[in-house]
């Protein structure tokens, strides 16, 4: 994936950070609004294909020296043991829990373990999305 | 912590062995195996005491409690017995194995992992109070067995024993299931003991006998009896040890403590005292006969133990008579329980020790054919001695505990010709006499076996190496067990309080209501009877025949191996194997097509089978939301973006096509009122686009192959046959509803329950996070496949490692 | 509308499997992304496709005008899963093309045969 649009490279470097951005918020808002932890994590990889698109893959592997797998083992971890925990408070596996606090700037917020889980499925999406586009970009 | 925790103290074990054989490969792995057994015998013999004042205890946890499934232990008199027999020998067994198997050469981790797996399973069968952790246990026996068999899995032998013990073992738990499912049927329960307290009425059930026969197939399977013994002879390619431990104490007489378990239920059947006592004494003298056919040491001790455990058997099979029977004339065949756990004990003592010097005759000499073999009197003195009170033991000699235990068999044999109940007055006269003719036989492959081996000539140029006498530390674990095979003789009555008649109150509970009420007396001499008579002829005989043992043992070559049930069951095996393939390669073609066309036939005939079956065809307008016109739209665009991926002759053309119908699709989102699917589907068609503009480098052009067209044409009627079977179903399934859809309940408690907004996310995350759980799982899957794929870069290995 | 839905997703299966039986690997592929689509459509529909607004709760709104959430929760999962299983057809795919020099499936057929 080799490519030297100017305009291309150009509007790329600050449409990633708007669809990055784009990407947490609609992860957030997804237990109140359409979104969540897949969208939000197809969204995130669909920047970071677009910077790959944009530049190469070389390019963006340096700029961006993350281990994909190790994200995807992670979401994976982060998501189980959110299901696991309850067990350590004696209810079944899976039940999740919430709770309301004040913040200030932000006012009421709710607490949710089930916001943790979506962490872990929004990780898991674009560690394998990265993986599977990483690997066969790279393969020669 | 209680009873059944520490039935899996073993598997626990088992998990840290790999590690200590990695980390300490100095030490033998075998030392720290040690501490689970002994530590159990510890912990059971605190038992005993309770357990000879006829206490039972019982701890369970739930496994499945919504099938009602538990895992339990139920420590009475019988368990316990076995429970010290498993842990006991166990312990025995592995001091033994420290200095038979080779820390430098040997896979011990696998060894002692197998090993530890079994005495688990093997412990969770003689406490398991419910019918399923039993038969889980049970199979679990299985499968370490066959782990164990196949030790050395480099050779072709070992292999063969290990499937056939495992195909035979298993069939006979399979049915052995059946039986436990129809027990349940009848009871209501799946509790042994519950199971035992309503007996009676199970008794008059119809499916009683069926019940019956299926747990006597797993029980004649396991316990190697006639005709299923012939595992058991294969077996014996595992180590020494393994044969010793599971194929002579403890693993082959699982089948017989289910028969003595399920003696309360099902005694009151002539079936099973006919059964279980005749096939007892038939495998006995019929093991006992061919163990003279031997040449291999392990082969007779093989034989040997078939012909014990169903002389064990058949005293469990009369000890079920006392159920028939009141007063004085039950005390004999009270006496049968009895006598089969007195022998139960014996034989696991002398049958251990005499393999554990077997073990050592292979270890020192290189070989263990009897014809080899010869003269190691002098060479191997204590070996000698060892297996010289085994072999009396086991022929019946004072002054050994097999002496008692064979008198007091003879005795239960022939007072079943006194029984006059379900034509044994007729036929009870075979009993005594097929028991005497096999007990004749147990004497000559005794002596065969101790003094064909070490009396007689030496023969130093036969042996591959040349003979001395064993290491200590392998001499302990036989001369423990001889010593208390002589010990026993002397002090039985001492035996019986603490393990017996704890035992026998199992077996027989409606008997008695406590161990000491069991008067039985065991005493070496008891005046001139029959069975003293018996006793005398078969020394007499036994000795005048193996006296003349070399003039004779060539009859057993007109037996040939084609029609021996073990030339039955490699016929069977050869003939399921080549009709598997040939069948196999009708269908198994190879062409991905022919299967996909295999699963599209299916779906459709099932489906449509089904919808014309149970006339669920039903086609309704009531009810459907109107057809607005850009809905229309969206569809003519999805049809003919589908129809120019068919057309395509381009990649190119076909990757975008394929895009737009994902866009497509996207915006019927949108219509159909589905924001995240929408938004989702429109990233991921993206990210889809790219990754196939991505792989383009890879892929090849876009080639059909020259099709013909009567390809096409079959392609095109099976792919019509699929689109109109979904369509009729999608109908169908429009038209009615038969139940409820569950999506009113998390439309209401999506705020309340899940404080939540997004009703889709919350299924994703909370409701249904199961599948959200599995679902990043496959993903994850998925990337690891593809990592494989490409990062590793597996090729094609050479053709020389793939054909054998 | 639910009639008209059904026409289309059949006419979608249809495609799909006429794609997967063809020999070349590459329309292979194509086809189970195609039929993955009729699969999502199916589920859809099967909810019934009466709702008037978006399963997110919203003042004012009833409970019977929300679109049924559950079709949407299984589609989601299901488009993602094959997201994933295409990935790995198309990397299975060009590696046996590496490997075996050929996408048609008909010459891909294991040469040993049973003995």
């Amino acid at each position: 994936m080799r490519s030297n649009d100017v305009i291309i490279q150009t509007a790329t470097k600050a449409v990633v950070f708007i669809i990055l951005l784009f990407a947490i918020y609609i992860f957030f808002a997804g237990h109140y609004s359409p979104g969540g932890g897949f969208v939000g994590g197809l969204l995130a990889a669909g920047a970071l294909v677009l910077l790959m698109l944009a530049f190469d893959i070389e390019t963006v592997n340096r700029i961006i020296p993350v281990d994909y797998v190790q994200i995807a083992a992670a979401g994976l971890l982060i998501s189980l043991g959110t299901a696991a925990a309850s067990i350590l408070f004696g209810v079944p596996f899976f039940t999740h829990a919430h709770t309301y606090v004040y913040l200030p700037l932000l006012g009421k917020t709710s607490f949710h373990s089930a916001t943790l889980f979506d962490l872990g499925v929004f990780l898991v999406v674009v560690g394998v999305t990265m993986i599977i586009i990483q690997t066969i970009g790279e393969d020669e | 912590m209680t009873p059944v925790f520490f039935v899996f103290l073993p598997i626990v074990l088992a998990f840290f062995i790999p590690i200590l054989f990695k980390k300490l490969p100095q030490i033998h792995t075998g030392w720290f195996v040690l501490a689970a057994p002994l530590f159990l015998v510890a912990y059971y013999a605190a038992f005993l005491p309770g357990s000879a004042a006829g206490e039972t205890v019982t701890s369970s946890f739930s496994w499945i409690p919504s099938l009602d499934i538990a895992i339990s232990s139920y420590l009475d008199g019988l368990s316990l017995l076995f429970s010290l027999l498993i842990t006991g020998i166990g312990s025995l067994v592995v001091l033994y194995s420290i200095f038979y198997l080779d820390k430098n050469r040997e896979q011990l981790h696998n060894f002692y992992v197998y090993l530890l797996i079994f005495m688990s399973a093997m412990l969770g069968v003689v406490q398991s109070d419910h019918l399923i952790s039993l038969y889980l246990f049970w199979e679990l026996t299985s499968i370490s067995s066959f782990l164990l068999i196949g030790y050395w899995y480099t050779r072709d032998r070992s292999r063969f024993g290990a499937m056939k013990s495992m195909l035979i073992t298993v069939f006979g738990g399979l049915m052995m299931l059946g039986g436990f499912i129809l027990l349940y049927l009848m009871g209501g329960t799946y509790s042994i003991r519950e199971l035992i307290a309503q007996a009676p009425e199970i008794a008059n059930h119809d499916l009683f006998v069926w019940s019956l026969i299926l747990i006597l197939l797993g029980a004649f399977t396991k316990s190697a009896q006639l005709p299923f013994y012939i595992w058991l002879p294969d077996a014996m390619e595992a180590p020494t040890p393994v044969s010793a431990y599971l194929h002579s104490a403890t693993m082959v007489k699982a089948g017989l403590y289910v028969v003595a378990r399920f003696t309360p239920i099902f005694a009151v059947s002539p079936v099973w005292i006919w059964l279980v006592t005749g096939i007892g004494l038939l495998t006995m003298t019929w093991a006992s006969f061919f163990a003279l056919k031997q040449r291999d040491l392990k082969g007779i001790l093989a034989f040997s133990t078939v012909s014990q455990l169903g002389l064990i058997m058949s005293l469990l099979g009369v000890a079920s008579v006392a159920f028939h029977v009141d007063g004085a004339e039950s005390t004999v065949f009270k006496y049968a329980a009895f006598a089969a756990i007195f022998h139960l004990i014996n034989h696991a003592m002398f049958k251990g020790s005499l393999f554990m010097v077997t073990g050592i005759i292979d270890h020192e000499t290189g070989t263990r054919d009897i014809r080899k073999l010869g003269g190691l009197m002098g060479i191997m003195p204590v070996s000698f001695t060892l297996a010289v009170i085994g072999s009396l033991s086991m022929a019946g000699l004072p002054p050994f505990s097999g002496f008692l235990s064979k008198e007091m068999f003879l005795r239960a044999m022939l007072s079943l010709t006194e029984f006059d109940l379900f034509s044994f007055e007729t036929w009870g006269i075979l009993f005594p006499v097929i028991a005497w003719i096999g007990s004749v036989f147990t004497f000559i492959y005794s002596f065969y076996f101790v003094f064909h081996t070490f009396a007689g000539e030496h023969k130093p140029e036969l042996l591959p190496k040349s003979a001395h006498e064993a290491p200590f530390g392998m001499l302990i674990s036989p001369a423990v067990m001889a010593a208390l095979v002589v010990i026993l003789f002397f002090i039985p009555n001492l035996l019986a309080v603490w393990f017996i008649k704890p035992a026998v109150l199992a077996i027989q509970p409606f008997l008695y209501n406590a161990p000491g009420e069991i008067d039985v007396h065991v005493s070496a001499w008891h005046g001139l009877q029959p069975e003293f008579f018996m006793t005398l002829g078969i020394y007499a005989v036994g000795g005048l025949m193996y006296w003349t043992l070399r003039k004779w043992q060539r009859i057993y070559d007109v037996f040939s191996h084609t029609y021996s049930l073990n030339g039955l069951y490699d016929s069977l095996i050869y003939l399921s194997d080549a009709g598997m393939n040939r069948l196999s390669g009708l269908y198994m073609t190879g062409f991905i097509r022919n299967y996909l066309v295999y699963m599209f036939g299916f779906l459709i005939l099932i489906t449509l089978g089904t919808l014309g079956v149970s006339d669920a065809f039903e086609f309704d307008l009531t009810g459907t939301a109107p057809i607005r016109a850009y809905e229309v739209i969206l569809g003519i665009v999805l049809v003919a973006a589908t129809v120019t991926i068919l057309m395509a002759k381009s990649r190119l053309t076909a990757i975008i096509s394929l895009g737009a119908v994902g866009y497509t699709v996207a915006l019927f989102f949108v219509i159909f009122r589905a924001p995240d699917l929408a938004l989702t589907q429109l990233v991921i068609e993206t990210i889809s686009v790219a990754l196939f503009l991505l792989a383009f480098y890879h892929l090849p052009q876009l080639s059909r192959h020259e099709e013909r067209m009567k390809f096409r044409f079959g392609n095109a009627l099976v792919a019509l046959g699929v689109g109109v079977t979904m369509s009729l179903v999608a109908f169908s399934a429009q038209a009615q509803k038969a139940l409820p859809s569950i999506s009113e309940y998390y439309k209401e408690t999506v705020y309340t329950e899940a404080a939540g907004g997004n009703i889709v996310n919350v299924i994703l995350v909370d409701y249904r996070g199961f599948d959200t759980l599995f679902e990043i799982t496959v993903l994850g899957i998925a990337a690891v496949a593809i990592i494989g794929m490409i990062r590793l870069r597996l090729t094609r290995k050479e053709d020389v490692n793939e054909k054998q | 509308m639910e009639i008209f839905m059904s026409v289309l997703i059949g006419f979608l299966f249809m495609a799909a499997v006429y794609l997967m039986l063809s020999k070349s690997l590459l329309r292979i592929i194509i086809g189970t992304a195609v039929l993955s689509h009729g699969a999502h459509l199916l589920i859809l529909t099967m909810g019934g496709l009466g709702g008037r607004k978006p399963p997110v709760v919203a003042e004012g709104v009833t409970v019977a005008d929300y679109a049924d959430p559950l079709p949407q929760a299984l589609i989601l999962t299901a488009i993602v899963i094959s997201f994933a299983v295409t990935s790995f057809f198309l990397v299975l795919a060009y590696r046996a093309y590496q490997e075996l020099g050929t996408d048609n499936v008909n010459l891909m057929r294991g040469t040993e045969d049973y003995d």
